[in-house]
């Protein structure tokens, strides 16, 4: 998967995490969240795995976590990450172009 | 060296406090010793007056001076004015190296954290500390240690002399111009002054600050005229809106009544509740849900309750009204239902923070106590509980008088739900411990509940109770389970607070934050 633009996903509300992702060369990932001190390196994992599924080689990602849990951050990322790849809103809508039960788990 | 609940104590903070490390809730149990005295300025002269005209002025006739300890109590809760008034005059006069001891600090006192930066404040003692202090203090900006004591504790720590008064301020709702002080009757009425009787006693200097000041004599005083060497009348000493919310509305939040139900049907099942049972709880949703559930119980099977303690809040003096409590015994007000109810009901009756909780007297309040429903931050596996430092390791609670009930109630509930957002509540190792797990006996969660297997009595008396019993550790696992089992936090290596055990041993110390850094 591509990223051509800039995209974002998910809220700022408790429990929920912002993902913000761009065009970038190689993964450049920023992490700021509220438990970063107790789950900094799940989150990274849970944050690269993801991007590793869907096959994203270069790319910028801000994730600004307010507590998440993973399936949380994993659909923010997976959201953030069509949004940024170029299929119009319809075909997303229209569920034609995510792969669901592929690399959408 | 290592305590009795396992943590790791530097010689280097034993030996500069002169402190021992913490060897169980009843170690000093018979211990003899010899109270402290204040040094007393006799009035003898009748012409002499208290009163004086300014807070400034005060400050100069009890000498203020560089490295004194001066003292405060909260019952203004977040609407006190009083720290902040005196502070700001003692940094103006250019004074170094204050001491603070107060029976607990809050947001309301951001403004001293720079008083703290340069130096007018090198100490704080406290039941804790929330907000900028405590984020003054995790990350290493007080220059000396920060001490935390439960209420008992900190009026053990003022008898037995560990920590000298040389001036205590204390707020007065109302008091009279030779000092009689009272909670009630003014402008910024906070119910009962409990906390701040061991400062008009143990004090050298004690200064009443009032904005209310009515005729003599104002009876029946909290505080007497006896200990009070000056008098100030200022504009306000506290926000009442800040100081007692209106009746809080009962918790709509169906994780809270269903704990708060497992809590009620625990306490009932068990051989404490009958007639004459004592009890205390907290003000959170799940306690006043559990005080309110409890009232229709023992109304249906005519129980009452002998004796009710503590902070107290509406519920509970809506219980005595309805002659369900025979006598309510406080220390706190946390609404206008209960200062309301200390002033006009006769079975409302006001006691010290010593009555109520000092381990060292003979024979506090919480030891009479069959029932205590209190909250945590987190549980560890062996039921040590932790209500002062954050899961982040910054500091933003306080003892309270947590580790006082739970070591005098026959059977101490916490009631926690399991999880904040991701923070699980029960864990393998508390961030940091204010109270031992060998006085926490039951641990009421949304996932379930875990009796402290060092109660065989209580889990055999639950054998036949249907409630969703497990053990501590199917809790953590059921946590863990969803969130993933948490890093440990990573502090530096200074230690900046200590949490002083009720008895005045150290139960756990706290170090400097560390910013977070991925490892590679």
């Amino acid at each position: 998967m591509e990223v051509k633009s800039t995209a974002m996903a998910g809220t700022l509300e408790s429990s929920d995490a912002q993902v913000t992702v761009e065009p970038g060369t190689g993964i450049e990932l920023s992490i700021e969240s509220s438990v970063i001190n107790q789950y900094g390196k799940q989150i990274r994992a849970t944050v690269l795995e993801t991007l590793e599924r869907l096959e994203v080689k270069d790319v910028k990602v801000t994730v600004v976590d307010k507590g998440a849990l993973d399936c949380t951050l994993k659909a923010r990322v997976e959201g953030a990450v069509f949004r940024a790849s170029g299929y119009s809103e319809d075909e997303i809508c229209a569920g034609k172009k995510l792969p669901w039960g592929g690399a959408i788990r | 060296m290592i305590n009795s609940v396992g943590r790791d104590i530097p010689e280097e903070v034993l030996k500069a406090t002169g402190m021992k490390p913490f060897a169980g809730a009843y170690a000093r149990h018979n211990e003899k010793y010899t109270k402290a005295a204040p040094t007393v300025r006799g009035v003898v002269d009748p012409k002499e007056s208290k009163m004086v005209d300014s807070i400034a002025e005060v400050l100069k006739k009890c000498e203020i001076k560089d490295g004194m300890t001066i003292s405060f109590h909260h019952h203004f809760r977040e609407g006190d004015l009083v720290v902040n008034m005196v502070m700001e005059e003692i940094h103006k006069m250019g004074i170094k190296d204050i001491t603070i001891c107060a029976s607990s600090l809050g947001k309301a006192h951001n403004p001293i954290v720079p008083m703290i930066e340069d130096g007018t404040i090198t100490g704080i003692q406290s039941s804790g500390v929330r907000g900028q202090i405590g984020e003054a203090i995790s990350t290493g900006k007080l220059k000396g240690l920060a001490i935390m004591r439960s209420h008992g504790g900190r009026v053990r720590a003022i008898e037995s002399g560990d920590v000298h008064i040389d001036i205590a301020f204390i707020g007065a709702p109302t008091c009279d111009c030779y000092g009689n002080m009272r909670a009630v009757g003014g402008k910024s009425d906070c119910g009962v002054l409990s906390y701040a009787y061991v400062d008009a006693q143990y004090a050298d200097k004690v200064v009443a600050i009032t904005d209310t000041l009515v005729p003599y004599p104002n009876l029946p005083a909290s505080i007497s005229q006896v200990y009070v060497d000056y008098v100030v009348k200022v504009d306000e000493i506290g926000n009442p809106a800040k100081i007692a919310t209106g009746a809080a509305k009962p918790t709509t939040d169906v994780r809270k009544i269903m704990m708060a139900d497992y809590c009620t049907q625990f306490v009932i099942n068990t051989p404490y509740f009958k007639d004459g049972f004592s009890y205390q709880t907290g003000v959170g949703g799940a306690s006043i849900a559990s005080t309110i559930s409890l009232g229709k119980i023992m109304k249906e099977r005519g129980i009452k309750m002998g004796l009710g303690l503590g902070g107290i809040a509406g519920p509970m003096c809506n219980l005595l009204k309805e002659g369900l409590i025979e006598k309510l015994v406080d220390t706190q007000d946390f609404d206008l239902t209960a200062i309301e109810s200390v002033k006009e009901n006769p079975n409302h009756f006001e006691i010290t923070a010593s009555e109520y909780a000092n381990p060292m007297n003979k024979g506090a309040y919480v030891n009479q106590l069959d029932f205590v429903i209190l909250a945590s931050l987190e549980v560890d596996v062996n039921f040590n509980c932790n209500v002062v430092v954050g899961s982040d390791g910054m500091i933003t609670g306080a003892q309270g008088g947590h580790p006082d009930t739970a070591a005098g109630a026959k059977c101490t509930i916490v009631i926690a739900p399991l999880l904040q957002g991701r923070i699980p509540a029960i864990c393998d190792e508390c961030t940091a411990i204010t109270t031992p797990g060998e006085t926490v006996d039951v641990v009421i969660t949304d996932y379930g509940i875990a009796i402290n297997p060092r109660r065989q009595d209580l889990i055999e008396c639950m054998k036949d109770v249907k409630l969703p019993f497990c053990t501590i550790e199917e809790l953590r696992d059921k946590a863990y389970a969803i969130v993933g089992k948490p890093d440990p936090v990573k502090f530096g290596d200074r230690v900046v607070g200590v949490i002083e055990s009720r008895d005045g041993t150290i139960i756990d110390v706290v170090r400097e934050i560390k910013k977070y850094e991925f490892e590679d």
